[in-house]
């Protein structure tokens, strides 16, 4: 690089573009967490949906399955699941109840999690709130997710 | 080797490749998995062997950046290590615990692993990448707070350079940030929000500087190519990285909830993230070119170049590939985000951690460089991985249009499992890809051990 550019000019770019972008993104997260309540399905936050994120995680749901399109790919997204299987919880609660202990020969399969009724009409719960989640453009495309 | 207690490097650097080998080996499980859905199902289901090949990856980048710094700062600071007890305690501490987490995954449920080191009390585990239990999360601040106190004593007692001030500043960044994984709200678009703020500041942010400090280091001690104009490179290259990065985090904030100015932020900042990866392919190649001399390490060298230029592919342009919020749209969350995954941790901190152990190992094992005959095998591991990497981003790209289109675009969307079924010809193929990256990595380790004819100086 030219001789007029010293490492000076570098130093102070760095520092203080550094400095005033990592700023600016700490004003725009507080902004963004104050206005949250407009889209993120807090109302609808209740206990049961508490335990249902609880138990997700310790099952480590997100191995397999997309979140609002994060997490692994090896299974279907799941932010819309319940719109998907016609907006009712009990047929969510059914299909995770129904996998095979051993599988599905040379198919993926979700594991028999063994969840008791009340478990599963937490995961139910949770998944529903997770699809009330306004997220821009209405994400996903499509109900396949 | 100029201070004694630079070799305590080399404990880390083999538990480093260690446990590298475990990784892509749960890669190929999972990869098989794809293709053959249950594959030792219900004994290692998917979910298990994914959180066992990003932990470990995450692991062993981590076991090679304490090496890389524990080689480096003494060097740099012209000083002997402040506390090299503390360095190789912290070394099994490390280990120890990674490998008891690696095992818990694998031998209990992960329900039951839980329950064993009580989450409730501090429910932080079952978020991507940030599997581990509470108490390992614990253990890793321990080591990191161990680590950046070493460290940063023989930084400030020592010659302060801006390769040891850079190399700090990330590595303080990375233990910082790592402390939002501790909270966990039940607000899911909070949680998502706060998650991005270790993944992102990480992997987009704070490592960058770790990566560009070692990878400056690296060609002064290879080019012999004058301080000042490295230094001058390595400020404008993270400077760029994070004005970038920084707002370009935005491009995570586009799908879950967040306010809809995230569209525009996060497209134009992240727009700008391959910059500073550009950057970084000309400071290479221009410093390789202006070098004062021939180093006998032909080998570290291929790995200064081939990082650079693996970094600008996988995360600069398969990043933007899919980075503006448009595309995204229907590309967020599908394979094409795992070849950007794939490209971008191989291409800048694989590779870079290979680039310092190249370079280092010979001389820690009282050798300038490797003989003739393991340079050329390292060269060759470098090419097997290099390309087998680039096709195994190639058909997961090719995939992820497929999904993309058949799932999301198309007038008659189909199912997320009919669509997989579509494009197993792919995941076949980047199976055949893993496996001879596989190769190339048992080339890697028997390159080694490998004698022959010693390399020349040719001072130029």
């Amino acid at each position: 690089m030219r001789e007029t550019f010293t490492k000076g000019m570098a130093r102070n770019i760095y520092y203080g573009g550094a400095v005033f972008f990592f700023l600016v993104l700490v004003g725009l997260t507080v902004d963004t967490v104050n206005s949250l309540p407009k889209t993120d399905n807090s109302q609808n936050l209740t206990e049961q949906v508490a335990a249902g994120k609880r138990l997700w995680e310790i099952n480590d749901c997100i191995g397999c399955h997309s979140l609002l399109g994060e997490g692994a790919y090896f299974a279907p997204e799941l932010g819309n699941v319940y719109t998907r299987f016609g907006e009712n919880t009990e047929v969510i609660k059914t299909f995770i109840k129904t996998r095979p202990k051993n599988g599905i020969p040379g198919r993926r399969s979700m594991p028999q999690f063994n969840f008791s009724e009340e478990e599963l009409e937490e995961i139910a719960q949770f998944l529903k709130y997770a699809d009330g989640i306004k997220t821009a453009r209405n994400w996903p495309p499509n109900i396949q997710g | 080797m100029k201070y004694q207690t630079q070799s305590i490097a080399k404990m880390y650097f083999i538990a480093a490749i260690g446990l590298f080998v475990g990784q892509i080996l749960f890669g190929l499980i999972m990869g098989l998995q794809y293709v053959w859905g249950d594959f030792l199902f219900p004994a290692i289901p998917f979910n298990v062997a994914r959180m066992v090949h990003t932990n470990l990856l995450i692991v062993w980048l981590l076991f090679g950046f304490m090496g890389s710094a524990y080689y480096l700062i003494p060097e740099e600071s012209e000083r002997e290590l402040y506390m090299p007890w503390l360095a190789k305690l912290m070394f099994w501490v490390f280990l120890v615990a990674g490998a008891l987490t690696i095992l818990g995954y694998l031998l209990v449920p992960y329900a039951t692993l839980a329950e064993l080191t009580m989450n409730d009390l501090l429910p932080t585990m079952g978020r991507e990448f940030l599997e581990q239990p509470t108490i390992t999360k614990i253990g890793i601040v321990i080591v990191a707070l161990a680590f950046v106190f070493n460290i940063g004593m023989t930084i400030l007692t020592g010659r302060k350079t801006v390769i040891t001030l850079v190399l700090l500043t990330g590595l303080v960044g990375l233990a910082v940030f790592f402390l939002f994984s501790f909270y966990n709200p039940d607000n899911l678009v909070l949680d998502k929000f706060f998650w991005w703020w270790v993944v992102h500041l990480w992997v987009e942010g704070v490592w960058e500087l770790i990566m560009a400090s070692i990878l400056a280091y690296v060609l002064i001690k290879i080019t012999g190519v004058d301080r000042e104009v490295i230094e001058k490179w390595l400020y404008i290259i993270i400077a760029m990285a994070l004005i970038s990065g920084l707002i370009g985090t935005g491009h995570h904030f586009f799908w879950i909830g967040t306010p809809d100015y995230w569209q525009w932020l996060g497209s134009v900042f992240s727009a700008l993230e391959p910059i500073p990866f550009f950057m970084m392919t000309l400071f290479a190649f221009n410093v390789v070119n202006k070098r004062r001399r021939d180093h006998p390490n032909k080998a570290a060298t291929l790995w200064a170049l081939g990082t650079a230029v693996m970094a600008f592919l996988g995360a600069g342009v398969w990043g933007f590939l899919h980075t503006l919020a448009p595309v995204n749209y229907y590309t967020h969350g599908t394979q094409i985000t795992a070849a950007h995954g794939h490209m971008a941790f191989y291409g800048a901190y694989v590779m870079v951690v290979l680039t310092m152990i190249s370079y280092s190992m010979p001389i820690m094992r009282g050798q300038k460089a490797a003989n003739l005959s393991a340079q050329a095998m390292e060269m060759w591991s470098f090419w097997l991985m290099t390309v087998s990497m680039v096709f195994i981003t190639l058909f997961l790209t090719g995939a992820g249009i497929l999904q993309v289109f058949l799932q999301r675009y198309s007038d008659s969307p189909m199912g997320f499992m009919a669509t997989q079924d579509k494009i197993t010809l792919f995941y076949w193929m980047r199976e055949i890809a893993g496996l001879v990256f596989f190769i190339g990595l048992v080339i890697y380790i028997i390159a080694f051990f490998v004698k022959g004819e010693e390399a020349k100086t040719s001072e130029a």
